[in-house]
């Protein structure tokens, strides 16, 4: 069974259509990338995956793990297993970084029916996966994401994603605006929970993170359907030609 | 003259004749009280035509006075000696105030703090008759405070001078014992003398189902340099009608902060009269309240900048869950020649349902041309990306809110100086949230 199975999505928002029958198989073990021009649907088949309220499913299925995960909440995904690194992470005034990272981490704990980890146990894992992935720990002391630089954001989510090991991790763009050294700290995060049981998506508009996270397919979005699928090569080509090769004309019927 | 007849309602009748039958036992200032209940009988109970009670009607919310509580009996007060602990280690003097009634024996707790006096109401005005002067002094005419002062059955009267150790805070713990509804009217007397220095926690709290009224009034005089912090928690029974003044006469070069934070109580008015006498002085006021079900909680507040170079920030926070309502209103006022008045006010409602409802009057009255003052307000309800984000790493929605909403109020809160009163009403937000 595969991870993750998308079959003829199609998705509006506020009655303007943005996935036109989507299909998508992810199985553990893999890592795909989507790559397509801007409007193409990335970001919206992310939040959709996710359980983002403003989209409407009009036709389609999401099948994860075999589940219709379109029937679930947001928090019920997460507890599966989901993750979405935000494009955007959202500032949380107020909120320490710490109390949220525990009380996510706890609450999926307690959804999967494990026991909570109480403060000593999850300080010493945070200190830990911090390490691994070479993040300051001085960012966590501070608000969710508040006064945090676009770089800090990204690591966060990082962060987030390795604390909370997810069987599937959806990356929107996680490598804009990043510098090289931000980039390589997103790269070893995906690059670690990479396992037979795990898979990624890898959303990004640039090749140039996948010279970091090197996938093992990759699709073209365009027009909120896949065009192209192909191996990690497609990704120059796309760099090399750009995404007009790929795109197909509009359909008059629609 | 054209003779007016005021055509009374239940609650007015019951007070006067209650006025009529207990005046003649009410001990001290005899002239002060009947005078005070004079200026209550010209206007009865405040209604909503009266621009200060606008949101607040008693003569609706206040259906029946209920009787004067009588003092309560010596086993009375030893089973309530408890009474605010539960507020948390406070590591505060706390001295117990039943039914409007100071317990006995508070002498006991007393410190051999040769700077600081702790005195029970009529002992001390029985003390010098000059001390009657400060029971009318910077009083407004406001028609609660005067029902309080003709009915004033007791209290604690604070007296810090500059050689105070200062060590403690003081904690008046009020509390209602009984069973069945009566009306309180505590009074209490802070004089925090020049450069002397302290920290003053009220509390309220009462049985739940029993329909108790407090009408309590406290007066703080803050000489030249004095630092006054000071915190009430509001916690009454579920059907208490609560009634609160607290009047502030703060001099030059002192600062003043007071906090209200108000979970309980059926109704509650929280009037606060701040008025800066001298220059320089930096106050902040700010609060939080919670309500649900059918709770009406109402923040009045009247900041008197009647002196050059003061500084006032107010800031407060409102979360309104089921049919309850919330009100503000802030009036600022800048007396003539008050320059470099420094005054900014904000409030903020968090509404969590479609049924409550929020009032909001910033008021600015400024009579001098050099100075800066501002007010915002704000009403909304929980942003639905922030939730989804929370929700995203899996955090349910229950909790997710319960995070935004201990964020909401712990920005007013955090802003608390002492550490254990911080932890008391963040653990106080928790309790409320997880009664949701």
């Amino acid at each position: 069974m595969p991870l993750l199975e998308i079959k003829n999505l199609h998705v509006e928002i506020d009655g303007k259509k943005i996935l036109n029958g989507l299909d998508l198989t992810v199985n553990a073990g893999e890592v795909h990338a989507i790559m397509g021009p801007n409007g193409s649907g990335k970001s919206t088949l992310a939040y959709v995956l996710a359980g983002k309220a403003d989209y409407e499913v009009t036709q389609g299925e999401v099948l994860f793990n075999g589940e219709n995960v379109l029937e679930m909440d947001p928090d019920e995904r997460a507890a599966k297993g989901v993750f979405l690194a935000f494009q955007y992470p959202i500032e949380i005034p107020g909120v320490a970084t710490m109390t949220f990272l525990r009380t996510a981490l706890n609450a999926q704990r307690k959804h999967r029916g494990e026991p909570e980890l109480n403060t000593p146990e999850f300080m010493k894992r945070v200190r830990e996966t911090a390490g691994k992935l070479s993040i300051n720990t001085e960012m966590l002391r501070r608000a969710v994401n508040v006064g945090f630089s676009g770089g800090e954001k990204k690591r966060n989510e990082i962060l987030q994603m390795a604390l909370l090991e997810p069987r599937l991790a959806v990356l929107d763009e996680t490598d804009s605006g990043l510098d090289i050294d931000a980039l390589k700290i997103v790269a070893d995060g995906v690059n670690r929970l990479r396992s037979p049981e795990r898979a990624s998506i890898v959303i990004t508009h640039y090749q140039r993170l996948l010279d970091y996270i090197v996938p093992d397919i990759v699709h073209v979005l365009s027009k909120g359907r896949i065009v192209k699928t192909g191996g990690k090569e497609l990704a120059l080509e796309l760099e090399a030609g750009g995404y007009a090769q790929f795109q197909e004309a509009p359909v008059a019927a629609e | 003259m054209a003779e007016v007849t005021l055509i009374k309602n239940p609650a007015e009748q019951q007070l006067t004749a209650e006025w009529q039958e207990a005046k003649a036992r009410l001990p001290g200032p005899a002239r002060l009280r009947e005078a005070a209940f004079e200026r209550f009988a010209a206007t009865g109970l405040p209604h909503r035509r009266v621009e200060e009670w606008k949101y607040t009607d008693l003569r609706v919310l206040m259906r029946e006075a209920k009787p004067l509580a009588p003092r309560p009996d010596a086993d009375v007060f030893a089973r309530l000696k408890d009474a605010g602990a539960a507020l948390g280690d406070l590591d505060a003097r706390r001295i117990v105030i039943a039914d409007g009634y100071l317990a006995p024996g508070w002498t006991d707790q007393n410190s051999h703090d040769p700077g600081m006096a702790i005195m029970e109401l009529f002992a001390w005005l029985a003390e010098s008759p000059l001390y009657v002067d400060r029971l009318s002094q910077n009083v407004t005419d406001d028609v609660a405070i005067a029902l309080n002062t003709a009915f004033m059955t007791g209290g604690a009267v604070i007296h810090v001078r500059k050689d105070a150790s200062n060590a403690q805070p003081i904690h008046l713990a009020h509390i209602f014992s009984g069973k069945t509804a009566a009306a309180t009217y505590p009074r209490s007397v802070v004089i925090v003398e020049p450069g002397a220095r302290l920290m003053l926690i009220e509390s309220f709290e009462g049985p739940d189902g029993v329909d108790y009224q407090v009408n309590t009034a406290l007066q703080i005089f803050a000489g030249e340099g004095a630092h006054v912090d000071h915190v009430k928690v509001t916690r009454e029974g579920d059907k208490a009608l609560h009634i609160s003044s607290l009047m502030a006469d703060v001099g030059a070069h002192a600062r003043f902060n007071t906090f209200l934070f108000t979970t309980g109580g059926a109704v509650t008015r929280n009037q606060l009269f701040l008025r800066f006498g001298g220059e320089e002085t930096i106050a902040s006021i700010r609060g939080a309240t919670l309500l649900n079900g059918k709770q009406h909680a109402d923040t009045t507040m009247v900041v008197d900048h009647a002196a050059v170079g003061c500084q006032s920030r107010e800031v407060f926070k409102t979360v309104l869950d089921d049919q309850s309502r919330g009100i503000f209103q802030g009036k600022i006022i800048v007396q003539p020649g008050a320059q470099k008045t420094d005054a900014k006010m904000a409030s903020h409602a968090l509404m969590l349902s479609e049924e409550a409802e929020t009032d909001n009057k910033p008021e600015l009255e400024i009579y001098a041309d050099d100075v800066q003052c501002g007010h915002g307000a704000t009403a909304g309800d929980l942003d639905e990306d922030l939730l989804f984000y929370l929700r995203a790493r899996g955090i349910p929605r229950a909790e997710a809110e319960a995070l935004l909403i201990q964020a909401f109020v712990g920005d007013a809160i955090e802003g608390i100086e002492h550490a254990g009163l911080r932890e008391a009403l963040m653990e106080a937000v928790q309790a409320w949230l997880k009664a949701r």
